[in-house]
């Protein structure tokens, strides 16, 4: 079992305008680890990952990244470190071309290792490359996913947070995206994956978090977290 | 069986060199939830935009209840009773639920009274009625998705369109959402659902419509299609298929 340290979050307070939606998170990721993270839309997933990537500013508590503080660093030096976060509803630019998004990926880094990163993504999937002088606004929902998450491929995670990936996906690529996260965590990755397709985002994992209303209830090896009772009637609808 | 009240008559229509839709026919009745299901990029959306009147097709013909409508725009067919949502929610986040739902309201009912009793009644329906005077920004995807279901419900169609209404919730979400859409179909709409959520799709629709590559591959009960080889090599793979016992899954 790796034990390095690569993400700690330590009693974090975060939200918006109109209070705080993380109220007192901590959660731990080491290196070579997929952590994911579940709960109900609304408990404060998708803030917890903007919290971490610095999209979102925190209120209170620390962050850091491979030991170093990062919650007042700026998401752009963030990315540069190696955290990568491919956000929930795809955020692509929708008049730059598949291509033009997938550069992007590597602005801030691995921008020498550009064409190869390119291919390896095409190398996964093959339809983006069929599609790559297009409008990333004319794929279909499936296809901005792919390039979504391609376009975080493309700046070398060290950690790769993903939103949601399967969201929107055949079956079929459902199964694919899953055995392409096991793919990308041997490869040496760390991944923090949050996952409605509870199921699978459990059955990836080795530890997992539950969220509720801004606070982990819950934590454990993802096996354990998988056949509580609990879990079971809350989030399966068992 | 009475008439379908939608018909689909090998609409074709493409983007560039690339035949988004081609060939393509189905139908839908009243009172029956039809599912339509398909590879990412097999041209499903693009198929209601053409049946909403959002896209013309460069071939074909799109009948609604024994009408030729093909090519009108989607505010006349909005009148004639079909309705769709969208994948991605854009709800007016800066109004209330209640102002969402009201804007379709407005449809059948010009006057503010009337429209805000029926966007209430539709609110409660699919189970935002605690949630009414919420500005829409406060909703979780949960809330986004029930909230754009009730928008396009306040036309009061007799045909739905729903995009992927269940991507994005959790299992015991969807599990709250499936008896809402159930109930529709049981007060006389006619369903047609775009859904990658199998185990929804098998335990809602009736008839199901495969599209790989703008075209039909395969139709019929869920069962069936769930059975059929070329739907599990183009669509649901070999885990899906086992899990949903199609007969033919290993």
């Amino acid at each position: 079992m790796p034990s390095e340290m690569l993400l700690e979050v330590r009693d974090v307070f975060a939200g918006y305008s109109d209070g705080d939606v993380l109220r007192g998170v901590n959660l731990d990721v080491r290196a070579g680890e997929i952590v994911s993270v579940l709960g109900s839309n609304g408990a404060g997933k998708s803030t917890l990952n903007r919290a971490i990537s610095g999209v979102v500013r925190t209120r209170a508590g620390s962050i850091h990244f491979d030991g170093a503080p990062i919650e007042r660093e700026p998401p752009a030096s963030i990315v540069t470190q190696g955290l990568i976060h491919v956000p929930e509803g795809r955020r692509l630019f929708p008049n730059l071309s598949v291509d033009e998004n997938l550069d992007l990926g590597s602005y801030r880094r691995a921008g020498a290792r550009r064409s190869e990163n390119r291919e390896r993504v095409f190398a996964i999937f093959p339809r983006l490359r069929e599609r790559r002088v297009q409008r990333a606004g004319t794929l279909s929902g499936g296809e901005q996913q792919m390039l979504a998450i391609g376009r975080g491929l493309m700046a070398e995670p060290r950690l790769l947070i993903l939103d949601e990936p399967s969201l929107g996906l055949s079956p079929i690529l459902v199964e694919e995206l899953f055995a392409l996260i096991s793919r990308i965590h041997a490869e040496g990755v760390t991944v923090l994956l949050v996952e409605q397709n509870v199921v699978q985002g459990l059955a990836i994992a080795n530890r997992a978090y539950i969220l509720a209303e801004g606070q982990c209830v819950m934590s454990g090896p993802a096996a354990e977290i998988a056949s509580d009772p609990k879990l079971k009637r809350a989030y399966l609808g068992l | 069986m009475a008439d379908p009240l939608l018909s689909v008559e090998d609409v074709s229509r493409g983007f560039g060199g690339l035949m988004a839709v081609n060939g393509a026919s189905l139908s839908a009745s009243t009172r029956r939830i039809t599912a339509l299901i398909g590879p990412n990029g097999a041209g499903k959306t693009t198929l209601f935009s053409i049946i909403s009147g959002f896209l013309k097709p460069s071939a074909g013909r799109v009948l609604y209840d024994g009408i030729n409508v093909t090519g009108e725009p989607p505010y006349r067919l909005a009148r004639r009773g079909i309705a769709r949502t969208f994948q991605i929610v854009q709800p007016f986040a800066g109004l209330s639920v209640r102002d969402n739902i009201l804007v379709g309201a407005h449809l059948r009912h010009p006057r503010r009274p009337a429209a805000q009793i029926s966007a209430e009644a539709v609110g409660h329906e699919v189970g935002l009625g605690h949630l009414l005077h919420r500005p829409a920004s406060t909703l979780t995807v949960a809330g986004r998705k029930r909230l754009e279901l009730a928008r396009a419900l306040a036309t009061e169609p007799r045909l739905l369109l729903l995009d992927e209404v269940l991507a994005g919730l959790n299992p015991s979400e969807i599990n709250d959402i499936v008896p809402v859409i159930r109930g529709l179909s049981g007060r006389g709409i006619a369903i047609v659902m775009i859904e990658h959520v199998m185990h929804a799709v098998m335990s809602l629709a009736e008839q199901v419509f495969v599209l790989a590559e703008g075209r039909v591959i395969a139709q019929g009960s869920p069962a069936q299609v769930a059975g059929d080889q070329h739907v599990i090599e183009a669509y649901l793979g070999h885990g899906a298929a086992a899990k949903l016992g199609g007969a033919n899954a290993l």
